[in-house]
């Protein structure tokens, strides 16, 4: 029973998400039937559920939530602005109530109440009460709460027959998992009179067929007395193997021409890619065949995997301390090794790889309950959800999200009567956006409010003694005091920010993950903060490199180029720094040793090799070392567990002799190294 | 014979005992992982002192602490013959170089003196009491203090 439970709790999940999804694409895009249906459905299956747990809680305001729904779907509510915004309160509801009951904690009861009687009197409002579906009973767990049966468009308070066209495309897919269209129009044919046509227009001709695709498309008319529900229901071992259209006919099925049975248009069963016509369909998202995992698995997976490529690493250099030619069998046997490692690794990492819809999902949440609090009307805009990044970084990610969205409606936006007078629109924006960039993930959180208030984020710097009254700061420094511990702009401490936390703590969290976050900002335009992370926290391509004896491992990722440079190259520039002339630009060289401390300064770069690596803000640097060992995958080991963070370092890795080697962070380096105000003053404190 | 017939006596504790310069030192086993010989370590730029580096163990990475520096003797130089103490100490796992791991004794809690009032702050902070021991005297070392500082003091 606990398993059954627990596996309804995931599927709620993903309901919730399917609920939330439902609801943007109506705010979006208006209220297309099709995604109305899809949203009654996930309300209406969570519903059913809850009920087969005696979950009453929850039963009972899903089936609130579900009577709107219902309302919206046979359109005797018209969807406004308000509806929708109710309607995304009480899906944040719904899975509140869903994660009570998970966790056994007490629901938030008068939430429901109000939010119910609001929902009851959207629908009352509209229609002479009596008829509202409430009446069909509020749910007793004894029905399992399949209720709404009893709440149809309106056939079964009067049996007249109805007429339904269908319109069904089946994938290959559909055949490779055993269904056959003709069992489906059997039972079609039992809920009424029903008339099959075939359209053939995709079909090739013979020289062009593959016996594997398929070409087939039915359109259907069923004159029923059963509700389109069952239709759906009928459809429902093949939902997303096929693309299906049902729509309420008003008119009388016309004459179709006479169509043999069914059973001649079945297609050879057969596997393959998806007809043209399917694809050619907007709403042709099929999903695949998944299984649910114990993520402990997947941990134990990777973490093996890990040593995998450890093992790897140490195999290779045993057999080249053996001095073994390259063209043995050994040899030639340990490539193929890596190979099969590296894909192995790499199919491992993508099982732990989400899309960030979920998280941003979740954040659509936050924005919303800070609007309400703030009182400023938000939209917020959310960009590339498909984006996939490791698990555990999305999980770790919440906070720090939260806390700058938090941010950005409590401080970066202004009030509505303020935005009005800047001849902005009254309603702020937040653009939320997720895109893989250079083996990396960006996240960007910008807003268009009114922009960092310089002059009053240096006051509040040197009134909490962060900076000397008279330290001159640019104006990216200025904005990174934000970042500073113990900084906090807002004077009063308000409900939404202020918690305690500041843009601190959001940095060290990012960092932890061995990422970056950076701030743009112009004034009156609106600030964008911008989060950089690695794709995985496993293992990343590295070049191995020697650094004053010590052996260190630069992500390939940041690498541009490497070269070594001629010696008419190297210009010093005024008393202690160096740039490269690469293609006529001055690139500054930042040498590693110097900066990890263990040589002096020097400005001999002849015998040293420099590796190109570029920042997200395409900010360039040169970074010097020794000499250049190898390319290699490595495995990620954080410092942080047992001893901390250490600048320009992003984590440590083992090589093949068992060996610890460091591996940089180019960008947190490249920056140490350049003496600013803000810089030197934070590196007194350390 | 029959009042010291129950060895679970509640109030005793068991301790490692090991020397770091001229003087004996111990902590209490339960906090003890594994005892081994000295690899060497990767140097940690910007680090204390008295870090050393840090060691693959076992696919960990373990910061080790010259015990010696750390309590404010000098420097130890570490050679195949200096031991290394894992320890862990809440969620940090760390290495403790020492000269040599001496024995395992069983104390009483009542045997532990208060570390003698001596005005220096550096064995205030890291002695948690003292122990007589065949007119040898045992300083015990208080773990948490002795460790680098923990992640969060770290500034970027």
């Amino acid at each position: 029973m606990a398993d059954i439970r627990a596996t309804f709790f995931q599927e709620c999940e993903e309901l919730l998400e399917q609920l939330r999804d439902g609801l943007e694409q109506i705010e979006g895009e208006g209220d297309c039937l099709e995604t109305v249906n899809a949203v009654f459905r996930a309300v209406h299956s969570i519903k059913g559920g809850g009920a087969a747990f005696g979950l009453d809680a929850l039963v009972r305001f899903a089936h609130q939530f579900e009577t709107v729904l219902d309302a919206m779907r046979a359109e005797r509510l018209t969807i406004t602005d308000d509806v929708i915004g109710l309607c995304y309160r009480a899906s944040d509801h719904l899975s509140d109530l869903v994660a009570a009951e998970r966790d056994g904690t007490e629901p938030a009861h008068d939430t429901s109440e109000d939010l119910a009687k609001r929902l009851v009197a959207l629908v009352e409002g509209p229609v002479p009460p009596g008829t509202v579906p409430e009446t069909a009973g509020t749910p007793t767990p004894e029905t399992f709460g399949f209720v709404p049966l009893a709440i149809p468009i309106g056939p079964t308070a009067d049996p007249q027959d109805t007429t339904f066209g269908i319109e069904f495309t089946p994938t290959a897919a559909l055949f490779t998992n055993g269904n056959d269209p003709v069992h489906l129009f059997r039972t079609l044919r039992e809920m009424g009179d029903l008339s099959v046509s075939v359209d053939t227009v995709s079909m090739p001709t013979l020289d062009a067929l593959d016996p594997h695709n398929s070409y087939l498309a039915w359109s259907l008319r069923l004159v029923t007395s059963e509700s389109e529900h069952a239709i759906h229901d009928v459809f429902e071992f093949v939902e997303g193997l096929c693309s299906l259209r049902v729509w309420l006919d008003a008119e009388p099925a016309p004459t179709v021409p006479d169509m043999p049975a069914p059973a001649e248009h079945v297609p050879p069963s057969d596997p393959g890619a998806a007809s043209p016509r399917e694809a050619a369909k907007p709403a042709g998202q099929s999903p695949k065949a998944t299984v649910r995992v114990d993520l402990d698995l997947v941990d134990r997976l990777i973490n093996l995997v890990g040593e995998l490529v450890i093992n790897q690493a140490v195999l290779a250099q045993c057999v080249a301390e053996a001095g073994l030619s390259t063209h043995t069998d050994i040899s030639a046997g340990l490539d193929e090794f890596k190979n099969l490692s590296r894909e192995v690794q790499e199919y491992v990492m993508s099982i732990r790889a989400q899309p960030v819809k979920p998280l941003f999902q979740r954040m659509g949440r936050i924005v919303r309950e800070a609007s309400d609090i703030s009182g400023k009307s938000v939209r917020l805009v959310t960009v590339g959800e498909t984006t996939e990044v490791d698990k555990t970084v999305i999980e770790r990610l919440v906070d720090p999200l939260t806390h700058i969205l938090r941010n950005a409606v409590d401080h970066g936006l202004e009030v509505p009567e303020t935005r009005e007078a800047a001849g902005k629109p009254p309603q702020g924006t937040i653009t939320l956006s997720a895109a893989h960039r250079s083996g990396r993930v960006l996240i960007e959180i910008a807003d268009d409010g009114a922009g960092i208030n310089r002059p009053k984020v240096r006051e509040i710097a040197i009134t909490k003694g962060l900076i000397p009254p008279d330290a001159v700061l640019s104006e990216a420094e200025t904005d990174k005091l934000l970042f500073q511990p113990g900084f906090s702009t807002n004077a009063v401490v308000t409900d939404l920010s202020g918690r305690g936390v500041g843009m601190d703590v959001v940095k060290s969290a990012i960092q932890a993950l061995g990422g970056r976050v950076g701030i743009q900002s112009a004034p009156g335009k609106g600030t964008t903060f911008s989060i950089s992370l690695p794709l995985t926290l496993a293992v990343l391509d590295g070049m191995v490199v020697d650094v004053a004896g010590q052996t260190m491992v630069v992500p390939i990722t940041a690498i541009v180029e490497t070269m070594r440079p001629r010696l008419e190259d190297i210009h010093a520039l005024a008393g202690d720094g160096s740039v490269v002339s690469v293609r006529d630009t001055f690139v500054p060289i930042v040498d590693l040793g110097t900066v990890f401390g263990h040589r002096h300064p020097s400005k001999d770069f002849s015998d040293r090799v420099l590796l190109l690596v570029e920042t997200d803000q395409n900010d360039r640097w040169a970074l010097a070392v020794d000499s250049i060992h190898d390319q290699r995958q490595v495995v990620i080991k954080g410092l942080e567990a047992n001893y901390g963070h250490v600048p320009g370092v992003a984590a440590a890795t083992i090589l093949g002799d068992g060996k610890i080697a460091l591996i940089i962070d180019p960008e947190e380096t490249a920056v140490r190294a350049r003496p600013t105000a803000i810089q030197s003053f934070v590196l007194d404190e350390v | 014979m029959s009042a010291s017939a129950d060895p679970a006596a509640s109030d005793n504790r068991e301790l490692v005992t090991f020397r770091v310069g001229e003087q004996d030192y111990c902590v209490d086993i339960m906090a003890i992982r594994e005892i081994r010989g000295w690899t060497p370590a990767t140097v940690l730029p910007h680090s204390p002192g008295y870090v050393l580096g840090v060691i693959n163990l076992r696919g960990s990475v373990v910061p080790i602490v010259d015990l010696a520096a750390r309590l404010g003797l000098p420097p130890a130089v570490p050679t195949p013959r200096h031991v290394i103490v894992i320890a862990v100490v809440g969620e940090q796992m760390v290495g403790l170089l020492v000269d040599a791991v001496s024995d395992i004794l069983s104390v009483n809690d009542a045997s532990i003196q208060d570390t003698p009032d001596v005005m220096a702050e550096t064995t205030k902070e890291f002695v948690e009491g003292v122990i007589s021991v065949d007119s040898r005297m045992l300083r015990l070392i208080a773990l948490g203090p002795v460790l680098p500082p923990p992640a969060t003091k770290a500034l970027a």
